[in-house]
């Protein structure tokens, strides 16, 4: 399959731009801008600062001073036939949930509107395994793919102007996991005491894009003490490194 | 080491310099300076690199007060009436409050954000390089927050073989706000993207540093209003599904899922950002070529200020007379391309 058939370089103003691979929510494409994104950390591009890898694209910030739009974009479109696409990473992330009443406000509506049980949303969700697509719009928010689509809600008419911390959240066919109060059109399922970005913690970020994550449900008792470790600077979800690659 | 105390401060003043890089991949956003020419002329006039941390003034006003030490200081940025010892003090022109001496800094004319620099800096703990206060983030040094009446910053001594200094104000541009289009353009239709420039729009009053929300006639998107979520730049225009403009600013999201109609140019993001509430704001897209030769020209002009610095003499204009002389044009948020 060629990795560039599609490959549109797009201006975002004088020092930013886009590597666009495609349009859609789709593992391959994402490999192909993590492939890229690595292809840049090996490879001096002049001018080059900043990258942001997004589901289908990859956001490149440059010096107009050092470089310019046509110089880099041939640089980028060169290295991105190169890359090809990433390899799944081995990295996976077990992440514990305290689910619905008041750490998941969203579980009992989204459960009517599928006519299931909450605990069946809860069994679905976490039974789910994710793929972390990228990390963007605050530090450390998780946007995951993967989500089983019986339980895919399209977002709320009304974004909240703030959902907490921790929340664990659906929004149409994505799923995602916040770190620090944020608004959002989200739908809330639970929280999670583990903090993705923490301004004090040795491992500031502890996500990155192309890791695997899978949830489990923990009782509410456990919040307290877990998100007092957390608040401390412990990572509270669990990383196993897989050996070899996973399929 | 001298103490500078908060004595009264609105909201949206913060510290900030030039902005923290190296994480916009984990989503913590660059933020920084709303006007970086104000940034740079501020630090210039006391002697401080261009891109050191400032206090970055909110449009209301605020009162200081040196402890400890005589502090040398030198706003430049959006115009405001500065008093001192019942005497007016000029926009970018040093000065020193001495010991136990309180400075008013009215509220901002004609602009939003003016720069308080501080000879010697001030002292904290960066982040990446920065101290910049990201607010959502709780990053920013020496508060992770804006600064409230009773903070206390520890800054730089004034040295006294010094004179004070005045920077000459550089003529105002005027006219629209620059843009390249995309990278969504082609969501929009080519009578959208002419009506998006032949509109005034007016910022509206829930704007802050994230972002300007810009009312007008809404824009009409040809396909969809929601796209998969991509990069955000300092500058994008962001078009929601409401139809109503959003200009991305430096405390903005690092990532978004609407379609982007066109991006500030470098040049003219102070001066985007300088718009006040309830004023209007034009835009007119360039070629991107011209945009990255105005982006040289900024970055040649700012490392040239400290030449442009001139020494006070007895013989100088009187503070009055310079005030005034500024409020012609908030001047020095300007380029003059020519330059």
């Amino acid at each position: 399959m060629s990795s560039s058939a599609a490959l549109r370089i797009l201006p975002c103003g004088d020092a930013a731009l886009t590597v666009e691979f495609g349009d859609t929510v789709d593992p391959f494409l994402n490999a192909l801008v993590l492939g890229l994104d690595d292809a840049l950390k090996a490879h001096t591009v002049p001018g080059l600062q900043e990258t942001i890898p997004t589901y289908r694209s990859l956001f490149v910030t440059y010096d107009p001073v050092t470089t310019d739009f046509a110089a880099i974009s041939g640089v980028l479109r060169e290295l991105a036939q190169q890359a090809g696409p990433k390899a799944q990473s081995p990295r996976r992330w077990r992440v514990p949930v305290v689910y619905g009443e008041d750490f998941g406000i969203d579980l009992e509506d989204v459960a009517k509107g599928k006519g299931l049980t909450p605990d069946e949303v809860v069994r679905r969700h976490s039974a789910g395994d994710y793929r972390v697509y990228m990390l963007g719009f605050m530090p450390g928010f998780a946007y995951l793919g993967g989500l089983d689509q019986t339980i895919a809600t399209s977002r709320r008419d009304e974004p909240r102007l703030v959902t907490p911390a921790g929340a664990v959240m659906i929004g149409g066919v994505q799923a995602g996991i916040q770190c620090i109060e944020a608004p959002s059109g989200w739908h809330i399922l639970g929280r999670t005491p583990m903090r993705s970005y923490h301004p004090t913690r040795a491992q500031m970020f502890l996500i990155e894009p192309g890791d695997s994550l899978s949830f489990y449900a923990i009782p509410r008792s456990d919040w307290r003490m877990l998100e007092e470790a957390a608040e401390a600077g412990e990572w509270i979800a669990e990383l196993v490194i897989a050996d070899g690659v996973a399929a | 080491m001298s103490v500078l105390l908060i004595e009264e401060v609105g909201p949206a003043t913060s510290v900030q310099d030039f902005g923290r890089y190296g994480a916009l991949r984990y989503g913590l956003g660059t933020t920084g300076a709303m006007d970086r020419v104000g940034l740079a002329c501020a630090n210039a006039l006391v002697g401080q690199d261009w891109h050191a941390p400032v206090i970055e003034l909110g449009p209301l006003p605020i009162k200081i007060k040196a402890k400890e030490g005589t502090i040398r200081l030198a706003v430049s940025g959006a115009m405001r009436g500065i008093s001192l010892r019942g005497q007016a003090i000029a926009m970018n022109e040093s000065f020193c409050l001495a010991e136990g001496e309180s400075v008013m800094m009215r509220a901002a004319r004609g602009g939003v954000f003016s720069y308080l620099a501080i000879e010697g800096g001030m002292a904290g703990a960066p982040t990446f390089g920065s101290f910049s206060v990201h607010r959502r983030a709780g990053l920013g040094s020496p508060f992770a927050r804006p600064l409230e009446a009773g903070d206390q910053l520890v800054v730089g001594d004034a040295t006294m073989q010094e004179g004070e200094h005045r920077l000459p104000v550089l003529p105002a541009v005027t006219g629209p706000i620059r843009c390249v289009l995309g990278p969504q353009d082609d969501f929009f239709s080519p009578e959208t993207i002419a009506r998006f420039q032949e509109t005034e729009w007016t910022i509206s009053a829930t704007s802050d540093r994230m972002g300007y929300r810009l009312e007008g006639p809404p824009l009409a998107h040809a396909r969809t209003a929601n796209i998969v979520s991509d990069g955000i730049a300092n500058g994008t225009i962001q078009i929601p599904g409401t139809g109503q403009p959003l200009l991305l600013l430096a405390e903005r999201g690092t990532t978004g899922g609407y379609p982007k109609i066109a991006t500030v140019i470098t040049a003219d993001l102070g001066r985007a950002a300088q718009t006040p509430v309830g004023a209007g704001i034009r835009f007119q897209a360039i070629p991107i070529g011209e945009a990255q030769a105005l982006a040289r020209d900024l970055a040649r002009m700012i490392a040239a200020l400290p030449q442009r610095v001139e020494k006070l003499g007895g013989g100088s204009l009187s503070s009055e007379a310079l005030l005034a002389g500024n409020l012609a044009g908030h001047a020095t948020n300007a380029l003059d391309p020519a330059f």
